[in-house]
């Protein structure tokens, strides 16, 4: 049903996708806190930062990371001097372009889990003798783990979508870079229409799973 | 373990102040039972209950229980609220909502090392009735049963002081009155100093032991509750509600109906109680049930009248009325309110002697 080609596109977007999402988890946790909870007045700036992808063209994204990675970049230079060599057209370079692609859609779910939240359960904690990295594994991210499910499904989905960055960024380098969007192009380039079709509509079929997901754990928090 | 008990004090200074509000506490609370904070909202009551659990870190802020400082700015010394060894009960209860009630209870237990735990648990589940809501989720409790809970959670961390801010705020009436019994095992069956933060004057006449009046910030009156209950030189605080409190004890149970209550150096009839002779407890008489007359009357259907001797005259702080002290003869105390053209017409001055007429009488269990 799927030609080799398809199948290696497929594998190397789950592992993209499965990389990312739980780095962004990783990463992404600490500035959601952060941003739930400062009244600095960084709050602001950084908060448009995270925000930035979801309203830029991912082709300017993906131009400015092209640039930063390059061998001039500030990307570039940090990982030329560890010995690393450069991202672009690399599987690690789509994973740090994905980082900042997908960063909101994980960030702000659970962000405003955590501002749901408040400071209220934290302070019973803290009067329970818990100090703050106890409180926090215990008390607020139990409390926020559907923010936590849907960050890491929007995450998830999010990184499986996208098609500019990692034109910009991966080229499209069989079994290194080529994700399944690029692979549909590439058939439809073609006129493999037939192939185009079969890969597209799998990935239909994953998006409507996913959206469908999504309600079942919103709709399984309000039955709570 | 230490106690703060007998001669240990707790040591509160704040000042601090934000947007329009200002604190300005100094504060010497006596080391054991129930020390009320009572306030209008905006008065700085929790504001003050905050910076006491560490909540709140006033800049030039001093705390100390007993021989333990929790904060003192000028060396330097804060203790955050999670090494503070207080029990904290808050207004809604505040329980973990992802967390069984047992799993509430165990975790301030659990990390305050408490040893024999196991006994420890028992106990105070037993003291608060929680057995049959251990396994029970929060949000299927009532209110009350999350506050017993909240209070049982507290108390399980061996708190050095138990810190509670209206606990019984957002409870409807039923629900208090379920509660106020376990409050008042608490103040009997602890030994720890309880600060409880309150606006309203029932839980102060039911609860407290020693009462700080709390007004734009700042403690407008602290001491002994009968004392600062019959000071006639504020009459903002309690207006309507003001009154006395008589500690009591079970005289007999008389024929008709009615039950005698002594305390030192009278008596006063309230109908039938079913609690025994020698049972204690306290009543609340309010000032607005008692009048004064300058002759005794036999020919009224007030059964308590009581000679007594004019000690003070004060705003009643509502329209047309003063507040009297009356000194009963053993030294117990009852306060008057009275309107003053009343005041006028008796003559009532300083060091008259009259007679007290008690229209009612709550007895608050």
């Amino acid at each position: 049903m799927f030609t080799a080609q398809d199948i290696s596109a497929l594998q190397l977007t789950l592992k993209l996708a499965a990389t990312v999402t739980v780095l962004l988890i990783v990463t992404g946790t600490p500035i959601a806190w952060w941003l739930a909870r400062t009244k600095s007045f960084w709050k602001g700036p950084v908060s448009a930062c995270v925000s930035l992808p979801l309203v830029l063209p991912p082709t300017v994204l993906g131009f400015y990371m092209l640039l930063a990675m390059g061998p001039h970049g500030p990307i570039g230079k940090l990982t030329s001097s560890l010995g690393l060599g450069t991202l672009p057209f690399t599987f690690q370079g789509l994973v740090v372009a994905s980082l900042f692609y997908s960063l909101p859609f994980v960030v702000q779910p659970i962000q405003n889990a955590f501002e749901a939240m408040g400071d209220r359960p934290l302070e019973a904690a803290a009067s329970l003798r818990a100090g703050p990295w106890d409180a926090f594994f215990t008390v607020a991210v139990p409390l926020a783990k559907p923010g936590f499910v849907t960050g890491a499904i929007l995450g998830f989905a999010h990184t499986v979508g996208e098609f500019g960055v990692v034109l910009m960024i991966g080229g499209n380098i069989p079994d290194k870079t080529r994700v399944v969007s690029v692979q549909i192009y590439d058939h439809v380039e073609a006129f493999e229409y037939a192939e185009a079709h079969r890969l597209a509509a799998a990935m239909v079929v994953f998006s409507f799973v996913v959206l469908l997901g999504l309600t079942a754990t919103k709709k399984a928090k309000a039955d709570e | 373990m230490n106690n703060a008990s007998g001669g240990a004090r707790i040591v509160a200074r704040f000042k601090l102040s934000y947007s329009g509000f200002e604190l300005d506490a100094r504060l010497d609370l006596p080391g054991k039972k129930i020390t009320i904070l009572f306030g209008h909202s905006g008065s700085g009551k929790t504001t003050l209950l905050r910076c006491m659990a560490g909540l709140i870190r006033a800049p030039n802020g001093f705390m100390a229980v007993g021989p333990d400082l929790w904060q003192d700015e000028a060396q330097g010394i804060f203790l955050p609220v999670h090494r503070r060894p207080i029990g904290l009960v808050f207004q809604d209860a505040n329980l973990f909502p992802h967390l069984s009630v047992l799993k509430n209870l165990r975790y301030g237990m659990r990390r305050a090392g408490a040893g024999d735990a196991r006994d420890a648990l028992g106990s105070i589940v037993s003291l608060l009735s929680l057995e049959p809501l251990l396994g029970r989720m929060p949000e299927t409790l009532s209110g009350g049963e999350r506050q017993r809970v909240a209070i049982a959670r507290a108390l399980l961390t061996r708190p050095r002081l138990l810190l509670l801010d209206e606990p019984l705020a957002s409870l409807d009436f039923k629900r208090k009155l379920e509660i106020l019994p376990y409050l008042e095992r608490l103040r009997s069956e602890l030994d720890i100093p309880i600060v409880y933060v309150t606006h309203s004057p029932d839980e102060v006449a039911r609860l407290g032991d020693h009462l700080v009046i709390m007004e734009g910030g700042s403690p407008l009156a602290s001491g002994a509750l009968a004392e600062v209950l019959t000071r006639v030189d504020l009459p903002s605080a309690f207006l309507d509600e003001a009154g006395t409190v008589l500690d009591v004890k079970v005289g007999a149970h008389e024929g008709d109906g009615l039950t005698r209550l002594d305390f030192e150096g009278g008596a006063i009839h309230v109908a039938r109680r079913k609690e025994a002779v020698g049972q204690t407890m306290r009543c609340r008489v309010h000032a607005r049930d008692v009048s004064i007359a300058l002759a005794r009357h036999d020919d009224t259907s007030i059964l308590n009248i009581l000679p007594a001797t004019v000690a003070d005259i004060g705003e009643a702080g509502t329209p047309g009325h003063v507040l009297v002290l009356l000194i009963l003869p053993a030294g117990a105390k009852l306060l008057a309110r009275i309107t003053s053209r009343s005041c006028r017409l008796l003559g009532l001055k300083r060091g008259l002697a009259v007679w007290a007429q008690v229209k009612a009488v709550a007895i608050l269990g």
